[in-house]
Order: C-alpha cells, then sequence, then structure tokens
C-alpha cells in the first residue's frame, strides 16, 4: 500500500527527534573545544587521545569486556537447558513466567534488592557479585529467544534421529543444538550488549577498584561535561556496531532476529 | 527418569541463580521496608510499619508520586504521538530502505542511556544547538536541562524505540483493503485514516502508551542526569535513600510502594482495555 507524502514527513520528524542525540553525540566527540557546545570551534581527535590516555577508562573497558564475556557464557550454560525443558513443555508454565519475571522490575528496585542482599555477604564490588547481577539481568532474553528457537524446530527431525537410534543426547548434540544454532548466537549477542550497556544495577555493585565502562561513563557525565564523555559513547556504540556486524558476517544477525 | 524430572533437572541451574540473585534479594528488600531508621540515621531492626506510615505522612512523598505519574503519562503520550507515523510508515512502506530504516527505528536501543543524555546535553544545554540557534535570531539563552523540560525531552526519546516496536507488532492486524475500501467510497485519506485506520490501531496504541508509561516510571538515568539533581521522581527519590542519604529502611518502602503502583496501574489498564474490547 501507498504511503501518504503527510505520513512520510511526519515520520521523519519521529525519526529526527529519536536520532538526533546519536547524530550529536558522534559529531561532538571529535570536538576540539573544551566543553560541550554546538557548533564546535575546531574539530580534532583530542578527546579520543584523552580516553585512550586515561587509565581509569581503559581498566573499566577491561572489566566490561571480560564481564560481558563470562556473563554471556553462564548465561547461556544456564539458559539453553532452561530453554529446551520451557519449548518442550516438560515443566509447568509458571516456571517460564518466573524465568522472565526479572524483566519486569525496574533495574533500579532489582540493583538496590541486590545490594541489599549482597552486601552482608561482601559481595559487593566483586566479581562474582557483579556477574550475579548481570546474569539474572539477561538470563530472561536468553531463555526467551532460545526457547522461540527451539520451539520452531521441527520436531520430526529429533524423531527420526531417535528412531535411528541415537540416544537423547546424542540427539541434542547432533541434531537440536546445530539447528538451534543461530538462535544460540542471537541469544549470546543480545546478552553480551546487554551486560555490556547495563549502568543502573551496577551503580549499586561496583567500587573503586572495580567499575564498568558505562558505570565510568554515568559517573563522569554527573560530574562533567567536555567532549571526553561524547568520546567514550561513541566508543560504546563502536564496541555494538562492531559485534552486531561482527556476527551479522557470521551467520546473518538481521536473518537470525526475523526468525526468532 | 520422566520427562518431567528431566525438565526440572534442565531448568534447576536457572532457577537457582534466579533464587540466589532474583527472589532472595527481593524478601530482603521487602524485610528491610519493615526496619526503621532512628533519629541519628542508625538501621534498627524490627518488624514495623513505621517507614511506611513516614513516607505516607509525608507530603513530600505524594508529591514526587504525582509528578512521576505526569511526567510519564506526558512522555508515553508524546512518544506515542512521534511513533505512531514512523510505526505506520515502517508497516506501509514497499521501499528497500525498508529494513535500514526499521533498524534505525530500534538502533537507540542498543546505545547505552547514558549516550543518548550526553547527546541531549550538545543539543540542549546551555551552549548547545537550540540555543546556538536562539543566539542567531537574537533570542536570550533558554535554559532547556537540569529541569523538567529536558527529563521531558530525554524521557521521550529514551522510551520511543519501544513504543514504534509495540505499535508495530499491534499493526500485523491492520488489513490494508479495508483502508483501500474506505477509499473507493469516496473517504478522503484523512477521514479514511480517522474513521478506519486509526480505531482498528487502538489496541496497539493502547499496548504501546502503557508500555513507555511503565518504562518511563521505572527510568532512572535520564530523570538522573537531564535532571540535574533539580528533578525529583520515585526512582530518584529511590536512589537517593539508597545512597546518598543512605536510608535503607526508607529506600526499600519507596521501592516496595513504586511496585505496588506499577501493579495497579497495569491492573487498571488492563480492566480498561478489556471492558473497552468488550
Amino acid at each position: 500500500m501507498k504511503v501518504g507524502r503527510f505520513t512520510a514527513v511526519l515520520a521523519a520528524c519521529g525519526y529526527g527527534f529519536l536520532l538526533s542525540p546519536l547524530l550529536l553525540v558522534c559529531l561532538l566527540s571529535f570536538s576540539a573545544d573544551d566543553y560541550l557546545t554546538f557548533p564546535p570551534s575546531g574539530w580534532s581527535l583530542r578527546w579520543f587521545g584523552a580516553l585512550v590516555a586515561n587509565g581509569a577508562m581503559l581498566q573499566a573497558a577491561r572489566t566490561s569486556l571480560l564481564l560481558a564475556s563470562v556473563v554471556t557464557l553462564l548465561a547461556l550454560a544456564a539458559g539453553l537447558p532452561a530453554a529446551l525443558a520451557v519449548a518442550r513443555g516438560w515443566v509447568p508454565g509458571a516456571v517460564a513466567a518466573l524465568l522472565s519475571a526479572p524483566l519486569l522490575l525496574p533495574t533500579l528496585v532489582l540493583g538496590l534488592a541486590l545490594l541489599m542482599a549482597l552486601q552482608p555477604l561482601a559481595l559487593v564490588a566483586t566479581w562474582p557479585g557483579l556477574a550475579l547481577a548481570h546474569i539474572v539481568v539477561v538470563l530472561p532474553f536468553v531463555v526467551r529467544i532460545m526457547t522461540t528457537a527451539l520451539s520452531a524446530l521441527p520436531a520430526e527431525l529429533e524423531a527420526a534421529a531417535a528412531t535411528l537410534g541415537a540416544s537423547p543426547l546424542r540427539v541434542f548434540w547432533r541434531v537440536t543444538l546445530p539447528l538451534a544454532a543461530p538462535g544460540a548466537i542471537a541469544a549470546a549477542t543480545l546478552a553480551f550488549l546487554v551486560s555490556f550497556d547495563e549502568v543502573v544495577i551496577s551503580l549499586f555493585l561496583v567500587g573503586p577498584r572495580l567499575t564498568t565502562l558505562s558505570v565510568a561513563l554515568f559517573r563522569y557525565t554527573e560530574s562533567r561535561t567536555d567532549p571526553l564523555v561524547a568520546a567514550l559513547a561513541v566508543a560504546l556504540i563502536a564496541v555494538t556496531v562492531v559485534v552486531v556486524l561482527t556476527v551479522d558476517r557470521l551467520v546473518g544477525f538481521t536473518r537470525t532476529i526475523g526468525r526468532t | 527418569m520422566s520427562r518431567r524430572q528431566a525438565g526440572w533437572l534442565l531448568c534447576l541451574p536457572a532457577l537457582a541463580l534466579l533464587t540466589l540473585a532474583f527472589l532472595w534479594p527481593m524478601a530482603i528488600l521487602a524485610r528491610m521496608s519493615l526496619n526503621e531508621t532512628s533519629e541519628s540515621g542508625m538501621l534498627v531492626e524490627t518488624v514495623s510499619t513505621a517507614t511506611y506510615v513516614k513516607l505516607a505522612e509525608d507530603a513530600f512523598t505524594w508529591q514526587v508520586t504525582r509528578d512521576s505519574l505526569v511526567l510519564s503519562a506526558g512522555c508515553a503520550t508524546s512518544a506515542l504521538l512521534l511513533a505512531y507515523p514512523m510505526a505506520l510508515f515502517l508497516f506501509r512502506t514497499r521501499s528497500r530502505w525498508r529494513n535500514l530504516l526499521a533498524i534505525a527505528a530500534i538502533a537507540p536501543l542498543l546505545v547505552s542511556g547514558t549516550g543518548r543524555v550526553i547527546g541531549w546535553l550538545a543539543i540542549l544545554g546551555d551552549g548547545g544547538m537550540v540555543n546556538a540557534a536562539l543566539h542567531a535570531i537574537g533570542l536570550p539563552t533558554q535554559h532547556l536541562i537540569n529541569n523538567w523540560t529536558g527529563v521531558r525531552i530525554g524521557l521521550t526519546e529514551s522510551v520511543m524505540p519501544y513504543t514504534v516496536l509495540a505499535l508495530l507488532a499491534g499493526f500485523g492486524r491492520l488489513d490494508p483493503r479495508l483502508e483501500e475500501a474506505a477509499a473507493t467510497l469516496g473517504a478522503r485519506p484523512l477521514r479514511a485514516f480517522w474513521r478506519v485506520t486509526f480505531p482498528l490501531t487502538l489496541p496497539a496504541v493502547s499496548a504501546g502508551w502503557l508500555l513507555a508509561f511503565v518504562l518511563a516510571i521505572s527510568a532512572f538515568v535520564t530523570p538522573h542526569l537531564m535532571g540535574g539533581g533539580r528533578v525529583f521522581v520515585l526512582a530518584t527519590e529511590i536512589y537517593d535513600a539508597a545512597t546518598q542519604t543512605l536510608d535503607w529502611p526508607a529506600a526499600a518502602a519507596l521501592s516496595i510502594y513504586a511496585l505496588v503502583l506499577l501493579l495497579v496501574l497495569m491492573l487498571a489498564h488492563g480492566t480498561l482495555s478489556r471492558r473497552a474490547a468488550a
């Protein structure tokens, strides 16, 4: 059906509003000024230089990348079997509901609850505490995507493999898992990105010696507004783009998302 | 081993993690809200509703509740108004740029909220793009950040991608032939939209509005950073009680209050839309 010109103009306004902050962040990361002013008096790469020279930021970046990787692996390890049980209807529907429950809570409330629970155990500002918190946030995404992916598989293939004498475990490894691989990759990508960008829950659980890049960006924005924050935001965007493009090259991300 | 047992075994790791890092912390939070804070700011272990009573008697709590509700309702409405034409365009277009445009509409979701706030600071700040344009035509500086205006704008933008997604999901049932039929019968495009398309998309509009509202009232990063400490909503109050005044019972009680408020609003919305559908 044809799109009216009026609709197209209004849609363009919506796009303009939605994307203008992203555009401005990218532009101002190349500013030569000392403050976030527009238009900048000149262009330079000085703030990217300042970013790379900032030891605390680099340390936070290393923490974020490592944390997101560990969280992704653990969330997949726990989420994949659960998704299989949910997709096959082996557990009551209440279990599936419980597995996506953390998504319904404001992250601020969940972060506060985790702080109150982990403080007495001396797990605040530690790797296990931070990883545990992130896993709870990404697990619902993993379980949901994997449940959809596994439900879409034709049951006949598994039945055929079983009829031909394959043990249930062998059926899972040789038939189910390869067929569900695109879904698993989509789930892993989303888990990585959600963990990498998570800020509210981490705010409660980081400490002076262990902080993530998104928390560092938040703290910096709270106190100062020079183009360093824009450069850092662009660096975060770059990580996201690289992850999405890599996955797209490997398996066709848009296709994967479309299917799940 | 029965299928049921196998199912539970497969869910065991996930359920263990969830118990450890979700159910148990939520129980601790609920328990904490029944404690008290003494005059000197010490935590008193007890079981009482004193913290809730103190919050209920404080006029500021009601002020913040009202402000949060008004802010979220306003942001949900403006996000819906901006997102509706985008979703309609994406739903109808046969352009080969459709996929790219769909990705552009949800791309902000993949960018940290803080990054988008920084963009808004560059647009709305005293030295930002809008004020540069105002100066160019001889108008005085408008303060658009560190106040409600900034929070409203930033929050509207931050919930928009979700609104587009919710609308698109709801548009799936929209039959373009109905609008064509209206046009064939002589309705002008605006009339066809208003009398045919829009009523058919009302369920999607209602679902999109609720999603935007819930996300706006749960949001913390945008009100905190765009408000510059001068805008008080439920989320910023919870954060300040937990990390600035270190009044954990108050932070916990406010959290429980916010959760109950959200639950009541969602139930009310469900009842209303069921009644509208009937």
